[in-house]
């Protein structure tokens, strides 16, 4: 177990590491130099400040070189300074990271609370006119466009009803809990909407196959009522597989978190990587990127850890 | 055993599958629909000579026209035939879903084969490889490869500059990172295939490696790959709807239901219609493509749908 968990986290380190390679490479691929960047902003400078200020900054060393400076440096716990921001990283980082924790931890408790059930009643009433509905709205799910759901949304509860607001995380002067709150109903209505389908899909998939199980007829014959089987035996069985899939589509929620945020102005992590790769911050960029990196990783292992709790029969080398 | 070979059994007969994929109503009906987006898309030329006017033309004196006979759906914020680019787009987005997920399968089915064939240091150096590639954050690194300026790769600025780029730098962006679900599944169908008889019996005979890979072990996965890259086209052009709605993917003014959508937040309170007929464009098509690979799947692979 501990060798197991030891031996995924120096996997997972090289990912990063793989990653964080990968990243610098293209984030200095991208249009415009930080260097002309600096030098719009002030027109004293000349072509000589030029050079030095790339030299100042080790832009003419080969790639391979800057990058190990900055790995040096990011081993050493200074990840730059962010453009935009003028402040460190980290630094800024933090209160997006809340931010993103408090959408994405919301959007998931509620999607998998509401898919488990759903699922496991579709499977229940297999070939029956509820499966079917949910069935269809699953596939609804998987198939909306999730920034036009989000814009759905935002036309039929702001626009027309007037109920909630369009965007951003509190109304300018009236600041308050409840405010805040109705702020954040419709990002995280939104990113369950588009969570919910998959896992309901495949917990409908997985209580059926389980439902044909030997042990369940056993269930049933020695006398237990159709509740204890379904919510007893069925679900515990099922849940296994739906566990690891949930923890391992991690990335996805990740990605519909950036464009919820994105579409809500929410100032999350996901638009704050999206704002950075286009207004050139490129250590915010690659920071953010790696962070996301990161809590995919932590995803992964904590799917296959959850998997080895849920099934007495997995053992972890 | 005795006399008889107990012959595996490959592929299931088409005849079967056939009946199969029928049974299944919602692909049956989704292939349908399909044929008509295909056709509509295809046929835009056509709808633009009767309708007689370009779809291109812009004219801020008619713009948020509502429906008529002579625009059918009205017209778009620069006074363009909404009809028009919505078919237009729909060639677009069906090209970039398509060419994308043949290419992610092409690169998939490769690096499958080959993982499952040789096995050993090359299958665990290409799985490592390909879990490293799941475990990215993929919209954000999308993102990230299609901002990247072309010149700095050295891609001359009359290409760089064209209006197709944008089109096959999107084909390109999401096949090098969309190939891995194939790749996984064909390594395991491929491992399968390796301890059967008949392969067994071609390595045996001396067949070079290349041949059985080919002639033994591709025709035997490729029902699998068939299912799984239908599956991936609807996912593939709601990606695409997401850069060009960020304003990354297809440039105007070639249309995509995805850039359709790029000003839709300003239009959400002037005229919604405009942000609702494309993303209807969209679930349409996807819903399609996901139920017509949930058919094929019950065609192909029946033991996997169940």
């Amino acid at each position: 177990m501990i060798r197991f968990v030891a031996q995924r986290g120096v996997e997972s380190l090289l990912v990063l590491l793989l990653m964080s390679f990968v990243v610098y490479g293209l984030i200095g691929l991208m249009p415009g130099d930080p260097i002309d960047i600096m030098l719009s902003g002030d027109p004293r400078m000349t072509p000589a400040d030029r050079e030095r200020l790339r030299a100042l900054y080790g832009l003419h060393l080969p790639i391979y070189e800057r990058y190990g400076n900055w790995l040096a440096a990011a081993v050493g716990g200074d990840f730059g300074y962010s453009r935009t921001f003028n402040r460190p990283v980290l630094e800024v980082m933090g209160p997006y990271l809340g931010r993103t924790a408090l959408l994405m931890g919301a959007s998931f408790v509620l999607s998998v609370a509401i898919a488990i059930p759903l699922g496991l009643f579709a499977a229940v009433r297999q070939r029956r006119f509820a499966d079917y509905g949910i069935n269809l709205f699953c596939f609804a799910g998987k198939s909306v466009p999730p920034f036009w759901l989000a814009l759905m949304l935002i036309l039929l509860f702001a626009v027309e009803l007037q109920w909630l607001p369009a965007g951003g995380i509190e109304t300018v002067g009236a600041s308050g809990f409840v405010d805040r709150v109705r702020h954040l109903v419709l990002p995280v209505l939104c990113l369950t909407l588009l969570n919910l389908a998959s896992v309901a899909r495949l917990m409908r998939a997985e209580a059926i196959g389980t439902l044909r199980q030997d042990y369940i007829r056993t269930a049933r014959s020695k006398g237990l009522s159709e509740r204890r089987v379904i919510w007893g035996h069925a679900l515990r069985n099922a849940l296994n597989p739906v566990v690891t899939v949930i923890a391992l589509e991690f990335g996805t929620l990740f990605s519909g978190a950036l464009i919820t945020e994105t579409v809500f102005g929410y100032p999350g992590m996901g638009k704050l990587i999206y704002d950075a790769i286009l207004g050139n911050d490129y250590n915010l960029a690659l920071i953010g990127l790696l962070f996301a990196t990161l809590l995919v990783l932590i995803g992964n292992l904590a799917a296959d850890l959850a998997y080895a709790a849920l099934d007495p029969r997995v053992s972890l080398k | 055993m005795s006399g008889t070979v107990a012959l595996a059994p490959s592929a299931p007969r088409p005849n079967r599958a056939r009946q199969r994929f029928l049974r299944h109503k919602g692909a049956v009906v989704s292939a349908f629909v399909l044929l008509l987006v295909v056709l509509g898309s295809l046929g835009a030329p056509l709808i633009e000579h009767w309708l007689g006017h370009d779809s291109n033309k812009m004219d801020i004196t008619r713009r948020f026209a509502l429906p008529s006979w002579e625009f059918p759906l009205g017209t778009d914020e620069a006074g363009r035939d909404v009809l028009l680019r919505l078919l237009y787009g729909g060639r677009v987005s069906l090209l970039v879903g398509l060419a994308a997920a043949l290419a992610s399968a092409v690169i998939g089915t490769a690096i499958g084969i080959l993982a499952g064939y040789y096995g050993g240091k090359l299958d665990a150096f290409l799985m490592r490889l390909t879990d490293a590639v799941i475990s990215l954050p993929t919209l954000a690194l999308l993102i990230v490869l299609a901002a990247i300026d072309l010149k700095k790769v050295g891609i001359p600025d009359s290409i760089a500059q064209s209006e197709a780029v944008s089109l096959y730098r999107i084909i390109f962006i999401i096949s090098i990172v969309g190939w891995t679900g194939v790749a996984r599944l064909v390594r395991g169908a491929t491992l399968s295939m390796r301890a059967r008889e008949f392969v067994r019996a071609a390595v045996a005979l001396g067949a070079p490696a290349r041949r059985i890979m080919w002639v033994h072990i591709l025709p035997n996965v490729i029902g699998p790959v068939i299912v799984a890259t239908t599956l991936s086209v609807g996912g593939i052009i709601l990606t695409e709807s997401v850069l060009s709605y960020l304003g990354l993917g297809i440039q105007s003014p070639m249309s995509s239901w995805g850039n359709m959508l790029s000003n839709a937040q300003e239009m959400l309170s002037q005229a919604p219609q405009l942000v609702v007929y494309p993303g209807i464009a969209i679930m349409i098509t996807v819903i399609a493509f996901n139920f017509l690979g949930d058919g094929l799947q019950d065609a192909l692979d029946p033991r996997a749908g169940e």
